[in-house]
């Protein structure tokens, strides 16, 4: 009965409570469309220029991120690929050999990334295949190369054409070769696109003269957020001539970006919890206002104070998870519509994003994370701001009230 | 034993330290089990926080009520509630059953306060509001109801809980003269033929009428008492 009663009282000044429930649904819908486009985006980034080119870890010879040259690279062993592999949380892992060497074609030279890999591993923790825009996937132990479409274009390069490639081998001789275009690839980020050329593993071996050497490990994750016990994980079990990194730790000037930018929205958001606790507060006062007669009555009646504050409680808890429901409720085909037709920026705004690496969309994410924080968050709001509504009524006196 | 209310020496008094206000004045009271009795007096003569402290929703400044046998001077405010709703039923004078809830559930919802078997409260739901005349009106909401029916309905509640007597503030107050005789005819057959004692204040002539003992309040004194007459049942 005590929450019969309480589900009625919300309705007995419907456009009050209508107007309440509408700021509390539109300001969870306004929170959970933030957060998730604000997620969606940076795990986009994160899915840019970390899976496809990082990782979401590696594990590299001692040094070797500090100084990245092939002196501090590592001979492949099996036992450190065996302790990778069975970490718990690791999907999968593929060697990478990289250097940095000059790409020409005729008259035109550019610096570029040279990456040596296992194809079908390299596959299978990047999707590398599903970014070739012309040609096909490398083949382990072939001669041939995949270059960033960005690069090729500079060096006035097509599918099927020959590349040349040059820099410093393991040893300090020079290291040479030329090899054909399989394949042009297309990245999300504009700064892979323009420097990143890919050969087979066995390719880069021979040619910078590292026979069963890499310079990385890279770590692909069952789920991205068992990423931090994974890097726990290796950093005490691997040998001391290696070093595991998570991507955050290799690019921090991303992960202090997505920070600063999670602080900001959390202050906009602050605002927005202070503007509807003000709302739902204003309710509670004027609710409180107009029925201290009634509350006097009832307890005159023999309902004891606690029993009257439950009632007060259960309203606003009623009142507030309506509005989060009915907000939850909006904001699901909202952001679905929003992963489905992310934001696509045109004009000197997307040149500004892709000026700072970033691809010039705003890409929603669908996460039930969010959607249970933002109405938690509300309903705990709702809870608090009943604490002084119940104190109030548990200090009522009858007599008092019902003069009121 | 058919004392109900024994009051000994009660008096209110308003802001003690600084201009003191003797709303009740060293009043003594005694009434029996059946009585029906009316409190008069003009505005201010103190009839209602005299019902305030017998109904024990205010304290005394001095004195004793002794309700059933049982001091409820005395009694921890929680203790005094769960006395309330066991042994007192309260009409007040604004019609103030709970707008949300209909005649029927206004009328249960002092069972349910009680703990009472679902059976039991249905039972004497449907014997009260036939009691009162509105056993038609069972699922109307307040809003629905003449002033009349619904201060029939507070009639009602109040006996909802088989208190030992009811308090009414001024029960009348607010109704017109057609309404208050049915009112006034129904909580005299009540008294008749249940037994039930009442205590009302009232400045209305109809009901001093009615009233078998007439107890006349001035500046917070009893002036007059009319001799206590018991109901034959």
């Amino acid at each position: 009965m005590l929450l019969i009663l309480a589900w009625r009282n919300i309705w007995r000044n419907r456009n009050r409570s209508l107007i309440t429930i509408s700021a509390i649904a539109s300001f969870v819908l306004l929170a959970i469309v933030t957060v998730s486009l604000q997620q969606g985006v940076w795990d986009n980034l994160v899915k840019n220029l970390v899976s496809l080119y990082t990782g979401y870890a590696q594990v590299h010879g001692k040094d070797y991120w500090e100084e990245q040259t092939l002196e501090n690279s590592f001979e492949i062993n099996e036992q450190v690929d065996q302790l990778v592999q069975q970490t718990p949380g690791v999907r999968n892992m593929t060697h990478r050999l990289e250097s940095f060497a000059l790409a020409s074609s005729g008259e035109k030279t550019r610096g570029c990334l040279v990456v040596g890999i296992d194809p079908v591993h390299e596959d299978s923790l990047t999707r590398l295949s599903a970014k070739i825009h012309q040609g096909d996937m490398l083949k382990p132990g072939e001669e041939a190369a995949l270059v960033a479409e960005g690069l090729a274009e500079k060096l006035n390069l097509g599918l099927g054409d020959t590349i040349v490639l040059l820099t410093q081998g393991y040893y300090g001789s020079t290291a040479a070769m030329k090899v054909a275009i399989k394949g042009l690839l297309h990245f999300g980020s504009p700064e892979l696109n323009q420097r990143v050329a890919y050969v087979p593993l066995a390719l880069a071996q021979y040619w910078l003269d590292a026979n069963k050497r890499a310079t990385a490990l890279v770590v692909g994750l069952t789920n991205a957020d068992q990423l931090p016990a994974v890097a726990r994980t290796l950093k005490k079990a691997l040998p001391d001539e290696y070093e595991a990194m998570t991507w955050q730790e290799m690019m921090p000037e991303i992960n202090q970006h997505i920070e600063a930018d999670s602080a900001g929205m959390y202050i906009m958001l602050g605002v927005l919890y202070l503007l509807i606790s003000f709302g739902i507060f204003s309710t509670l006062l004027m609710m409180l206002a107009e029925r201290q007669r009634e509350f006097g009555m009832l307890n005159a009646l023999g309902m004891p104070l606690g029993k009257i504050a439950r009632v007060v409680l259960a309203e606003t808890i009623f009142l507030t998870l309506v509005g989060c429901l009915v907000g939850v409720a909006l904001s699901y085909p909202a952001v679905w519509y929003l992963v489905e037709h992310p934001i696509v920026f045109t004009g000197e705004l997307a040149k500004t994003y892709e000026k700072f690496g970033f691809e010039p969309i705003f890409p929603a994410i669908m996460k039930a994370r969010i959607f249970i924080e933002q109405g938690l968050t509300v309903l705990i709001i709702g809870f608090v701001l009943a604490i002084y509504p119940v104190w109030r009524v548990m200090h009522l006196e009858a007599v008092v009230a019902m003069r009121k | 034993m058919n004392t109900v209310i024994d009051a000994h020496n009660i008096s209110k008094v308003y802001n003690p330290k600084t201009i003191p206000v003797h709303a009740v004045n060293n009043v003594h009271l005694h009434l029996e089990r059946g009585e029906f009795t009316a409190l008069v007096g003009p505005s201010g003569s103190g009839k209602t926080t005299l019902l305030n402290i017998i109904g024990g929703l205010d304290a005394p400044t001095e004195g004793v009520i002794m309700v059933n046998g049982v001091d409820i001077t005395r009694m921890r405010p929680n203790d005094l509630i769960n006395f309330r709703l066991n042994n007192i039923g309260f009409v007040f004078q604004a019609f103030n059953l709970i707008p949300v809830l209909t005649a029927r559930e206004n009328v249960e919802f002092i069972m349910l306060l009680q703990k009472r078997h679902k059976k039991e409260r249905e039972q004497r739901v449907r014997e009260l509001m036939e009691a009162v005349g509105l056993s038609d009106k069972l699922d109307s909401r307040p809003a629905q109801l003449s002033g009349g029916q619904q201060q029939r309905v507070a009639v009602a509640r109040a006996l909802a809980s088989k208190p030992q007597f009811v308090l009414a503030d001024e029960p009348t107050a607010n109704l017109d003269s057609h309404s208050a005789s049915t009112l006034l005819d129904i909580m005299e057959r009540l008294n008749r033929e249940e037994g039930i004692t009442f205590l009302f204040s009232t400045h209305d002539q109809r009901v001093i009428e009615r009233a078998r003992r007439v107890i006349t309040l001035v500046d917070g004194r009893i002036a007059e008492d009319s001799a206590p007459t018991p109901t034959a049942h």
